[in-house]
């Protein structure tokens, strides 16, 4: 192949690579994917969960032609900034620190955190107990931080991926109690009763969790919050939230 | 892109990386003595050993790493035998870096020269003997280049022990920018810490190796 034709090839192969980034129309929202029954991948590989169903109810409703995409949890906000999607529709709560960064749409539900423990570890029913022990948490969440100001060193805190993995190894045993988000981590207890999870007393966090949207992207913000405002005001919202935890997550 | 970043991370990170290089030695060692064994095992005439050998060698070279750490991982406590992060990190950097090497050890003594091995059993020497004092001290010599880029590869291979909860350089790395929302300064930090451990290993192995096969000369 001759070098002229070789640099047209690979010109033309650079635009092919590069064309879905320039269909402006397109809203590109990414989850986590990891994180069920808010947003998980289903045996058949599509995206399923409460987030999932919120995305899809505001798109229709904005009538805008929108794809969904699964990004790892600890590069969410920076991959946001490097414009890889538009929008973040992954249980993110809104935090000072966040909004440093990024802009949120209003709440769109209100959730706390609580410790999870074995019933067979027969721990005393107080975060007392939890002096000494190993606390699994996903990294990057706000728990993570709740952990380190609750405890400080006299706790062992490892850090995982994603909240499954931190699931899986309580029930291996390696971790004494994890923390995550309260109506979670009731939906996993409740499915799956055969683990043996139980609540410890206490609930931490009072957060909202928002819609992602880059600083600049005003105009898809107030989309989003005028989108919000109609499914919460014609039921969408309430549908979407009882068929997921048989109650709305907008209380507080 | 702040610089400032890359320096304040720079305590934290060389901290965690103290686990990257423990990991790395550690299972050098473990695997190195796994692999004369295995190395020989290759080349004996025993059709079972050879046979255990090759198995070996082709599992853990044919599959990938992060698979062998989530199977020993979070595989094995389903049927209870429940690891810690770090014992199953080291296990399997062990247990892979044992199969690589052991195809180096290989490539060393079949290089030796048959002439000098018939030579040495003309003299009387024995099996054993021949292995110590006519195989293995060459085998060195011709196996150092290669085993020098093996233990580049296994300090860069530590990084998936991340994957499994682990502090090392490359936990510490995304815990920090995670935090910090800034990925390009703090990878930036970590790959030059990377960067001067790689250098000063290939830099060791250099010297060692014309140390090693100064008698050539």
């Amino acid at each position: 192949m001759s070098m002229k034709k070789f640099i047209l090839v690979f010109l033309g192969m650079m635009m092919l690579v590069a064309s879905p980034a320039l269909g402006a129309d397109k809203i590109r929202i990414a989850t986590e994917g990891a994180y069920s029954p808010f947003n998980y991948v289903n045996p058949k590989g599509e995206l399923e969960g409460f987030d999932v169903d919120i995305a899809k109810a505001l798109c229709e409703t904005m009538k805008a032609d929108c794809t969904l995409a699964t990004q790892d949890w600890d590069g969410m906000i920076p991959a946001l900034q490097a414009k890889k999607f538009d929008v973040i529709v992954a249980s993110m709560a809104i935090t000072e620190k966040r909004k440093q960064a990024i802009a949120f749409t209003n709440p769109y539900y209100y959730s706390v955190a609580s410790y999870v423990v074995r019933k067979d570890a027969n721990l005393a029913d107080n975060v007392e107990a939890l002096h000494g022990k190993t606390i699994g948490v996903q990294r990057a969440t706000i728990h993570e931080g709740t952990i380190k100001e609750m405890f400080g060193d006299k706790v062992t805190i490892k850090t995982y991926d994603t909240n499954e993995n931190c699931i899986l190894d309580l029930k291996n045993k390696r971790l004494d109690a994890m923390i995550a988000s309260r109506p979670l981590m009731a939906h996993f207890i409740t499915h799956h009763p055969d683990a043996g999870f139980s609540f410890l007393l206490g609930m931490y966090n009072p957060v909202a969790a928002g819609i992602g949207i880059r600083k600049e992207d005003t105009e898809l913000l107030e989309k989003f919050n005028a989108a919000l405002d109609t499914i919460i005001k014609n039921g969408t919202y309430d549908q979407i939230s009882t068929k997921w935890f048989g109650e709305s997550l907008l209380k507080k | 892109m702040i610089l400032n970043l890359i320096y304040e991370s720079m305590p934290q990170l060389l901290k965690s990386s103290i686990l990257t290089i423990h990991l790395t030695c550690i299972s050098l060692i473990i695997g190195a003595c796994l692999a004369l064994p295995l190395a020989l095992g290759r080349l004996s005439k025993n059709r079972w050993v050879a046979g255990f050998s090759f198995a070996y060698v082709y599992y853990f070279r044919g599959t990938p790493l992060l698979v062998q750490i989530f199977l020993i991982y979070y595989g094995l406590p389903q049927i209870g035998l429940t690891l810690d992060a770090y014992t199953s990190a080291l296990l399997s950097l062990s247990l892979n870096t044992a199969a690589y090497t052991a195809e180096i050890i290989r490539g060393g003594i079949q290089a030796v020269a048959a002439g000098e091995i018939e030579s040495a059993h003309a003299m009387g020497l024995n099996r054993a003997q021949v292995l110590r004092r006519i195989i293995l001290p060459q085998m060195i010599g011709f196996a150092l280049p290669a085993y020098g880029n093996e233990i580049i590869l296994q300090i860069k291979a530590t990084s998936l022990a991340s994957t499994i909860t682990l502090m090392d350089l490359t936990g510490m790395a995304r815990t920090l920018a995670a935090e910090t929302y800034a990925p390009l300064e703090i990878f930036c930090a970590a790959g030059i810490i990377y960067l001067v451990m790689v250098f000063s290993t290939s830099k060791l192995v250099t010297w060692m190796e014309r140390r090693s096969t100064v008698y050539r000369c």
